[in-house]
Order: structure tokens, then sequence, then C-alpha cells
């Protein structure tokens, strides 16, 4: 806060509050913004508007229970949240999972990362006034959401994950309706590049705006689809496989452009990149226990754990300290959006305050996460 | 010379990139079919859920009024949240004294749908309704008591 003031030298300057309730924000985050004139000096996030002390509730609980707690971080990777907790609970133990929940797992956790980045295409065209996309967004989300309300019973916060496989076993219609999703949403993307990204007036606020550098990338520890849109390679499904991501061809995209353009790309060809992994495993989705047999209380021993998966957002970790008890002794969470939103301040200097609103949404910040 | 050339070329690729995107909008603006909108609260009658739908947590009863519930205390055990309270009671059968579920308090407003209690239960007595209009006018209101008056447990055959 000192800090920020000192800055103030000459009459133009001045602050804007930007939030804790600005749409722009998506969320309960305040931006103080440092402006002179129209440019940005400067900028300080402001957390805790929306911290509910997850990682201490967690500390309560038995396992089981932690997972629906981790769907209320990041809401819109929850499936990915989960399986974190279910994979590092399994490692622990050395439970040995049967390549069905595998499967089941990779499909939801690849529908749950397009479901996101609909959300987000919405979301970023309507930050730069394009209210169109919103609608559209929403309307192809809608089928993905379907798919999961029937089989896990929650739209939005699934809680589908449990240690040692899923709660139940994937609904009669789940792979008809995933195919048909398929069809409906290759149809559909193509209007998006029409409508978005050949658009000329966004292309001229996302092209060479919110430069990070590759160094910086990697020293903010800006990861997901951001970070890899400034080249920095940091896909955990490329880099550490768990689950089925061993047994499909994907390609990692990378963008060396460093700009919101690069972030945005990046994004629409994991579209297609998720839909391929779908299409390669929902027709061989292999008989077996959706669930191994777990004790009823499941006591991790004693030690120290550390589990990540690439959420949607970037890279989500879970670390546990267990002595040995039913509930971990201190549990921590890597959020992805916190290391996005710490560059934040680095990328916006000596951009105008409009661009601030572009560069906010290319990084594509959840905010439960970052406060947790 | 070549700057003008230049600019018109830039503004007809401009105004180029504008038309193909409104062609989307003008193609949903004639054919309505494809617009997915629907009217609720018009079509309560006909919405449904799906049956895996994560609503309200109740208790199974039959036609008889009776009910599975042993008053084993597992769900409550489960819950994160403590939305569940099992209250349980003695009674005597055959001579014999038995524990027996008295009340089965669900706290609705505490609840977090996690599916945990439905999952746990031995006797499979709790289920997830349908419902997904849940707001009240009075907090005490989503304080329910799951087990109907005057039901009995089912005896097993
Ligand atoms: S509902 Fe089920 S778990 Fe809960 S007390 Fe009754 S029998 Fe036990
Ligand atoms: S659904 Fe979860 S939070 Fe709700 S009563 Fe059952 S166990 Fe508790």
């Amino acid at each position: 806060m000192t800090n920020t003031i000192a800055n103030i030298d000459k009459e133009e300057d001045y602050f804007l509050n930007l939030g804790p309730q600005h749409p722009s924000t998506h969320g309960v985050l305040r931006l103080l913004v440092n402006l002179r004139g129209e440019v940005v000096k400067d900028l300080k996030p402001y957390c805790g508007y929306i911290h509910r002390g997850i990682e201490k509730m967690c500390e309560r609980n038995t396992y089981p229970q932690i997972i629906h707690l981790t769907d209320r971080l990041d809401y819109l990777s929850a499936h990915q949240n989960n399986e974190a907790v279910c994979l590092l609970v399994e490692k622990a133990l050395g439970v040995e999972v049967s390549d069905r929940v595998k499967y089941i797992r990779t499909i939801m956790s690849e529908l749950s990362r397009i479901a996101s980045h609909l959300l987000w295409w919405s979301a970023f065209g309507m930050d730069l006034g394009a209210l169109t996309t919103f609608f559209y967004g929403l309307r192809d989300r809608e089928h993905i959401l379907d798919i999961f309300e029937e089989t896990t019973g929650g739209r939005l916060l699934q809680s589908y994950n449990c240690p040692g496989g899923v709660m139940y076993d994937i609904h009669p219609n789940f792979q008809k309706r995933v195919k048909e999703c398929l069809v409906h949403l290759k149809k559909k993307l193509p209007e998006y590049d029409k409508l978005l990204t050949g658009n000329v007036i966004f292309k001229n606020r996302a092209i060479g705006v919110g430069l990070l550098s590759k160094e910086d990338a990697i020293s903010f520890g800006v990861t997901g689809p951001s970070g890899r849109g400034s080249g920095f390679s940091c896909d955990i499904r490329k880099l550490e496989p768990y689950s089925a991501y061993d047994k499909v061809q994907f390609d990692e995209i990378i963008r060396t452009e460093c700009d919101s353009m690069a972030r945005y790309k990046n994004r629409i060809d994991e579209f297609y990149q998720s839909m391929s992994i779908i299409e390669q495993l929902i027709d061989n989705i292999p008989d077996g226990d959706y669930q191994t047999k777990m004790k009823p209380i499941i006591k991790l021993p004693e030690g120290q754990y550390y589990q990540r998966v690439e959420s949607s957002r970037g890279e989500f970790g879970v670390f546990v300290e267990s002595r040995g008890e039913k509930n971990p002794y201190r549990i921590k969470f890597r959020s992805p959006n916190l290391a996005n939103l710490s560059a934040l301040d680095h990328m916006v200097r000596g951009q105008k305050i409009a661009d601030l609103i572009a560069i906010m949404g290319s990084l594509d910040l959840v905010i439960p996460d970052i406060d947790r | 010379m070549n700057a003008i050339v230049e600019y018109i070329k830039e503004v007809l690729g401009g105004v180029k990139s504008l038309l193909t995107g409104l062609s989307v909008t003008v193609k949903y603006f004639f054919s309505p079919g494809e617009i997915v909108t629907q009217e609720y609260p018009e079509n309560r009658a006909t919405l449904k859920m799906f049956d895996r739908f994560r609503g309200n947590v109740y208790m199974i009863h039959n036609e008889q009024n009776q009910h599975t519930c042993t008053g084993c205390g597992i769900c409550e055990m489960n819950c994160p949240n403590g939305s569940i309270e099992v209250i349980s009671k003695t009674i005597v059968v055959d001579d014999k004294k038995k524990k027996a579920l008295d009340k089965h308090i669900y706290r609705m407003g505490m609840c977090t749908f996690c599916g945990l209690c439905v999952k746990s239960c031995p006797s499979k007595s709790l289920a997830f309704g349908q419902e997904f209009e849940n707001s009240v006018y009075n907090r005490s209101d989503l304080t329910r008591i799951l087990n109907k008056p005057n039901s009995t447990i089912a005896i097993k055959q």
C-alpha cells in the first residue's frame, strides 16, 4: 500500500478501485489501479473477499469429505480438482484403480475443460463488448452440463470422484450423448472463429497486447493455456501423465507470440485437442469396476504427498502432510489462478485501462480459486 | 499512394470481417428453430430433472408409511457439514430392547449436496429428490424431519 502511494508524483496521477463488484473481474476481486491519465502505472490485487478457509476446513474433514470442498475452488474445473485429491489418496495408499475408472476420469476431465473454455470464450467476448458470444457459448456449454447432470447428478459441482474410483457408474446414455455433443460442437466451433477470431476489432485489441515473455511466465509460475501462450511448456498431461493420458495421442499447444491473441488461440485449439482425446476413449471404455473397494475409514500413512494435475487453467497441485490420522494434518492447494494473477501487474504496466480488462480476460481468472 | 491503397485494403478487410460475424447472427435471426431458450417458470409442469439429479435429501417410505432406517448414525458421521442429526430411541420388541430411529433431522441450509450420506447409508434409506426450487421465506423451513410422522421401520423379509 505505502509502496503504491509513493508512486503518486504528478497531479494527473490517481487511483481507481476496480471491483470488488466489477463485472469484468468475474467475481469479487479488487484491483487498486494506479493511473496516469489513461495509462496504468501499476496495479495491486487485494484478495480475500471470498476467502472461506477451505484449506483449514479440509483439516477437520476426512479424505472423502475433502472432495466436495475442492469443487468449490475453481468451480469450472471441479472435476480435475476432485481428481487431484483422489489420485493423491490412491498414490499414498498404493491403490491401483481399474482402467474403466481411468477412462471415465479422463473423459470427464476433458469435458470439463471444454465446458470451462466455452464459458471463458463467452465471457472474454463479453469483456470486449461482444455480448453475442456470451449467448452462443452458453448455448453450447449447456450440452456438456446436461451430460454431467445425467451421470453425476451435478451440473457445475459434480463431486463425481471419490478415492478409489468414481461415485456412480456412467449413465447408459453417456456415450451416445457425448458423441452427439461432439458432433454438435464440431458444427458450432467454426462459428466462433467467424464471430470473434477474425473480427477486426477483436484482433486490434488482442494482437500485441499484454505481452508476457517466456522467462516472466516461468518466474511468475503462469501455467495452463496462458503460460503455453508464452512458449512455456507446462502441460502436466504430457509431463507427468496420469489417468489415461498416456494412452491417447494429443498435442501440447504452444505458441510463442506471448500476447492475448496467443492465449486466445491456445484455448480455441485446446477445444479440438480435448475433443480428439474424448473421441479416442469414448468407444473403448473397458469393462470393470467403477470403484475399488476402500476401507470405510481411509487413513493415509505418515508422510508428505504431492499430486498435480492439469486443470482448465493450469497446474493444480495438492500437498498433504499426514500424521497417520483419518484427516490430513495440513493441506495446501497450489492453485493456478493465484500464480496467473500475480503476473497481471507486470503485464499491464504502461497499457491503457481498457486493455487491462482484455488482458485479465485472456488470463481467464476464477476468483474463488485465488482466495480459497 | 501506396499508403492510401493499404489503408483502403485495411478498411475493406475490417468491414468484411464484421460482415462474416454478422452472417452468423443473421442466420440465427431467420431460423428461430435453433434457439434454445426455455420459458421457465411457465414450463414447470413439463420440466423434468435427470434421475440422478441431486436435489433435497429425503427418506424413502413405502405405502404402509414404513422406512428402512435403523438409526445407526452412519450418515451423520459421513456428512462433512453436520447437516444431519440422527436421534435414536429405545423400543421394546418381543421383550427385547432395541435401538430405533426417533428423528432424522436434515438441515438443507447447510447441505452441499455432496451425496456422501445417500451413498454411505447401509440400508439404502436415503435418496435425492428432484426438488430444485428451494427458496423459503423463513430459514427454519429448511430444517426438515425426514422420517414421516408415525412411520415405523419396515421388517426385513
Ligand atoms: S439413514 Fe441410513 S445411515 Fe442414516 S441413520 Fe438411517 S440407516 Fe443409518
Ligand atoms: S448430501 Fe452431503 S452435505 Fe448434504 S446431508 Fe448428505 S452428506 Fe451432508
